[in-house]
């Protein structure tokens, strides 16, 4: 029999348990708890796990909506699209280990994220990942990309779910915290959802999927600190992910639910067994009581405490219908995967732990989740910026090269080509530009998607740059013809103990909450990431919007051809004119100076319907956002493999980073049908170039498309990798 | 035409492969991996890709010792017909159905992308859709797609025509970019590329479609 270890202060402030929240046990507890029970604590408690920097502001979001059928609160959200069918959708960071194991971290995040959405019924139909790294030349950021990526594609490709989008940045702030967010979304039946609380008493609880062993140990705990110079020490933390276990516990989830034997089920994250069981208890209102000595182990003479603060991966926990055991066994049998009942569901308000006969934890279950701390932190408003120093006007193809010789805007197909963005068959719009686009198998219905952050933005003007993040978002379904339906965030921030960063997150939410409103896409699920910082210094607030829309009928509301030879150029919305904070200016001038663009929700609803509303004229959409006017018509032009003359050669409209704009291809008598429509809906049209030839120009300056083409594709291997 | 398409742990182009053999107008059964028989009068048995048994080992070395590869290989034997995408290439390769083997990438990066490849012969049931010298677009998403195989086996397979398909640009460093290769009764095809990706313009193209076409045609009269 192993004994465990004294309590003392130092062992309290190694597991992130600050006094006071010390105090708050002793009086749930009315004694010390045992080292196990302190675990279970601080792993219940931690920032991770209990959102308890952030749940006062989180509260605030808008949540609701009649299409909406889940939010937050369970493993993902859940968004209907008609047809009895529904999209469970979330994305979640996985920072700190990614930093500190490139591979295995991003490969674990992808991995957890995945388990999320099946774990509600949902079989993974797309997934996306938003990357922010430190300066390429900064010595750690090219083994970080490297390693991130091929632990994405390592983990989404084996697991069979396309990866269609995404984002990949670089700025200083990520020397010391790269992140990594990923996005999964996955297809159910409306009426065969699953949920996490737990019902009924004396019900078998079960563990499935891999055996436990000593992996991550800590690891939520670590993902709520900050970094210093010790951070090597931290890589035992870091769980190991393993992807063909994961398709084979998907594989089996699925069929399980089929068979009716699932009441409830949640996947084992972060501090696994213990926030699991708890999570199904706390939902149900009941207790739950653990014989570890049942649960499937993987290493000999693990604790307690080890079992219970484990983050080995590809693990679930399931409240199990008795009268279905043997079907159920059998399921897993057939997939090779453990199948045991390591407890059950009790009536009272207890979280008893039993191992090797004795009692190791004996706690009030709802207090571990219900009485976790929350704080209203301390925040301060984040100064208006100052005015805008002069901009010089540039040459415009130098200003263009400037961006996309920057591995920041040039084409990013060495990331999305080490992803399978095709298997399952049914990807439309592979990744590349704007949102990706996945067919709902069988039928003749779509989901796009897309994940949008511009954090600059959010650092000059957290609430202009939040609402920022989702507008992008719903411009770049709408350019493909979508209909935005809802959201998820994942927030990441630096220390929310120092007020300006607790105000960043404040403004952010802010702004988020005011646009996710007007445009009408709520936010069904989310995640938070805080203490991205190390030695003090805080990344780029980063609140990353992962948002999906639909399209009812891919014939009709699909804007996916591309420019030709010929087509007018049309610039919906108003001249550009604001470089605050724009790409020009960083990417070009080395300056991040001015406020943030503001954000005119009215107009983005506005036009964004007016895209929707005319696709039969359109024939290629993108929205502008930054890199203004300029990169976006040389995307599209580079896509389209055809020139493109634009006639003003003004910076501020080529390069102004003004919101609710998009570009529009279309031949001359479509031009004319969108200009009578956009007179009808008020919506500010013009036309600004045409697509001609094999060069790129914007008023007297001129360069073949040929050579722009080749830099753009060039850029981000040569500088990131 | 009747088709089986072998399901193993971690095979994750399975439904894909059987949606191309049903637009093509077969009839599809799935068959588990721990099976040991066939269904009796399937034509061709469909063996997709993914990463069976997580490609730990060896890519589809673990799949080739699978209860079901034992009827797979009696199948072959018996004059069946055999088709092997990416994953199932490797594991034909494993089997001894095919020669060769098929090596990590030699950038040794994962590769996802459309690629040209030029038909190299139409003299089988799954190329007689196209013409010898046809450029056709097909995706490839491997990791572990470098065809690699000696210079004896190398001259064999050219003196017997049973090279199938080369690349245009050759993604992952294969012998003499060599794409798909055929047995010598010209009646197993091991192809890295996805043709059941390329069956669907809202999807990868239609490339692919003259392969299900022309094997549908061949089985249906045979």
């Amino acid at each position: 029999m192993t004994t465990e270890p004294e309590i003392t202060e130092e062992i309290i402030a190694a597991h992130g348990i600050k006094p006071d929240e010390y105090a708050n046990i002793l009086r749930i507890l009315n004694r010390d708890p045992n080292f196990t029970e302190l675990g279970i604590f601080s792993a219940m408690w931690n920032e991770h796990c209990s959102y308890k920097s952030s749940k006062k502001w989180l509260r605030t979001l808008p949540t609701e909506g009649p299409q909406v059928i889940c939010g937050p609160g369970e493993n993902a959200g859940i968004v209907d699209i008609g047809d009895g069918q529904c999209i469970v959708f979330k994305m979640e960071s996985h920072n700190h280990p990614s930093y500190i194991e490139p591979y295995q971290g991003a490969a674990t995040g992808v991995g957890g994220i995945l388990r999320d959405v099946f774990t509600m019924g949902a079989r993974p139909i797309a997934a996306m990942n938003s990357l922010s790294f430190g300066e390429v030349t900064h010595p750690k950021t090219k083994r970080l990309v490297h390693g991130v990526v091929e632990g994405i594609g390592g983990y989404g490709n084996c697991f069979g779910v396309p990866t269609v989008g995404g984002e990949v940045r670089f700025h200083p702030a990520y020397n010391g915290n790269c992140l990594v967010n990923a996005f999964a979304a996955g297809l159910a039946d409306t009426d065969k959802i699953f949920y996490s609380a737990a019902s009924g008493v004396g019900m078998p609880v079960v563990y499935l999927g891999a055996k436990t062993g000593r992996d991550g140990v800590g690891g939520a705990t670590m993902a709520s600190a900050e970094f210093d110079d010790t951070i090597e020490e931290k890589r035992p933390t870091v769980q190991v992910g393993d992807p063909f276990t994961e398709k084979r516990l998907m594989e089996a989830t699925l069929e399980l639910m089929a068979t009716g034997a699932v009441i409830s089920i949640q996947d084992m994250g972060a501090a696994g067994l213990t926030c699991s069981a708890v999570e199904m208890g706390d939902k149900g209102e009941l207790g739950i009581k653990l014989n570890l000595d049942d649960v499937p182990q993987r290493e000999e003479n693990m604790t307690a405490y080890e079992m219970m603060l484990s983050e080995s991966q590809e693990r679930m926990l399931m409240v199990l219908n008795p009268d279905k055991e043997a079907e159920a066994r059998a399921v897993f049998e057939k997939w090779d995967l453990d199948f045991a009942i390591v407890g059950e569901t009790i009536p009272e308000d207890r979280f008893l732990i039993m191992h090797q006969g004795e009692c190791r934890a004996d706690l009030p279950l709802r207090a571990l989740s219900g009485n976790a701390p929350e704080y209203d932190r301390p925040w301060v408003e984040t100064p208006e910026a100052a005015p805008l120093a002069d901009v010089p006007q540039i040459d415009p193809i130098d200003g263009l090269k400037g961006l996309i010789s920057s591995p920041n805007y040039g084409a990013k197909q060495w990331v999305y080509e080490q992803y399978d963005h095709m298997v399952m068959a049914d990807t439309v719009r592979r990744p590349g530009l704007g949102a990706g686009i996945v067919r709902v198998h069988g039928t003749e219905k779509a989901v796009a998607f897309t994940s949008d952050v511009t954090p600059r933005y959010v650092k000059a003007n957290p609430v202009e740059g939040g609402k920022q993040a989702v507008a992008e978002a719903y411009r770049n379904l709408t350019a493909v013809g979508a209909t935005p339906l809802a959201t998820t965030d994942n927030m990441n921030f630096g220390n929310p103990e120092k007020p300006e960063i607790m105000g960043q997150f404040v403004g952010a939410i802010q702004g988020i909450g005011e646009a996710v409103k007007a445009l009408d896409m709520p936010i069904v699920s989310g995640n938070v990431s805080l203490y991205n910082e190390t030695d003090g210094t805080g990344i780029l607030p980063t609140p990353t919007i992962g948002a999906v829309g639909l399209l009812k009928n891919l014939d009709e509301d699909l804007i996916g051809g591309e420019a030709r030879e010929g087509h007018v150029l049309l610039l919906v919305g108003e001249t550009g004119t604001h470089l605050g904070q724009s790409a020009l200016l960083y990417e070009v001038f080395n300056r991040e100076d001015g406020d943030a663009p503001h954000v005119d929700l009215t107009a983005e609803k506005k036009n964004g319907d007016f895209i929707r509303a005319n696709r039969a004229y359109i024939r290629a959409c993108t929205d502008i956002s930054d890199g203004g006017l300029a990169l976006a018509a040389f995307e599209m032009a580079e896509a389209a493999g055809v020139g493109v003359q634009i006639d003003t050669d003004e910076t501020p409209a080529l390069f102004g980073e003004d919101q609710a704009r998009y570009l529009v291809a279309c031949n001359f008598d479509q031009a004319e049908a969108l200009m009578t429509e956009a007179g009808k809906a008020g919506v500010t049209i013009s036309s600004v170039g045409k697509f001609v030839g094999d060069t790129v120009k914007f008023g007297g300056s001129e360069a073949p498309l040929a050579d722009l083409a080749a830099l753009y594709r060039s850029s981000f291997a040569e500088k990131a990798t | 035409m009747k088709a089986a398409v072998l399901v193993f742990p971690g095979s994750n182009c399975d439904r894909d492969m059987a949606v191309a053999f049903e637009r093509a107008g077969a009839k599809v059964t799935m068959v588990w991996h721990k099976d040991t028989a066939l269904p009796g009068d399937v034509d061709i048995v469909g063996v997709p890709g993914g990463f069976s048994f997580g490609d730990y080992l060896r890519c589809g070395a673990i799949a080739a010792r699978s209860p079901i590869t034992a009827s797979l290989k009696a199948h072959a034997e018996r004059g069946g017909y055999v088709l092997g995408v990416c994953n199932g290439f490797q594991v034909l390769t494993e089997t001894g159905l095919l020669p060769g083997a098929l090596m990590r990438n030699a950038n040794l990066k994962f590769v996802c992308r459309a690629l040209d490849l030029r038909v190299e012969t139409s003299q089988s049931d799954f190329t007689s859709g196209y013409n010898a010298g046809d450029m056709i677009s097909i995706p490839v998403a491997h990791h572990d797609g470098n065809y690699t195989v000696d210079d004896e086996t190398l001259a064999k397979l050219r003196a017997e025509d049973r090279i199938a398909f080369t690349y245009d640009q050759n993604p992952n460093g294969s012998t003499a970019d060599i794409a798909g290769v055929l047995s010598e009764n010209r009646r197993v095809l091991g192809m890295m590329p996805h043709p059941e990706r390329a069956v669907d313009a809202q999807h990868g193209g239609t490339d692919g479609v003259a392969m299900f076409r022309s094997l549908t045609a061949s089985l249906e009269t045979a």
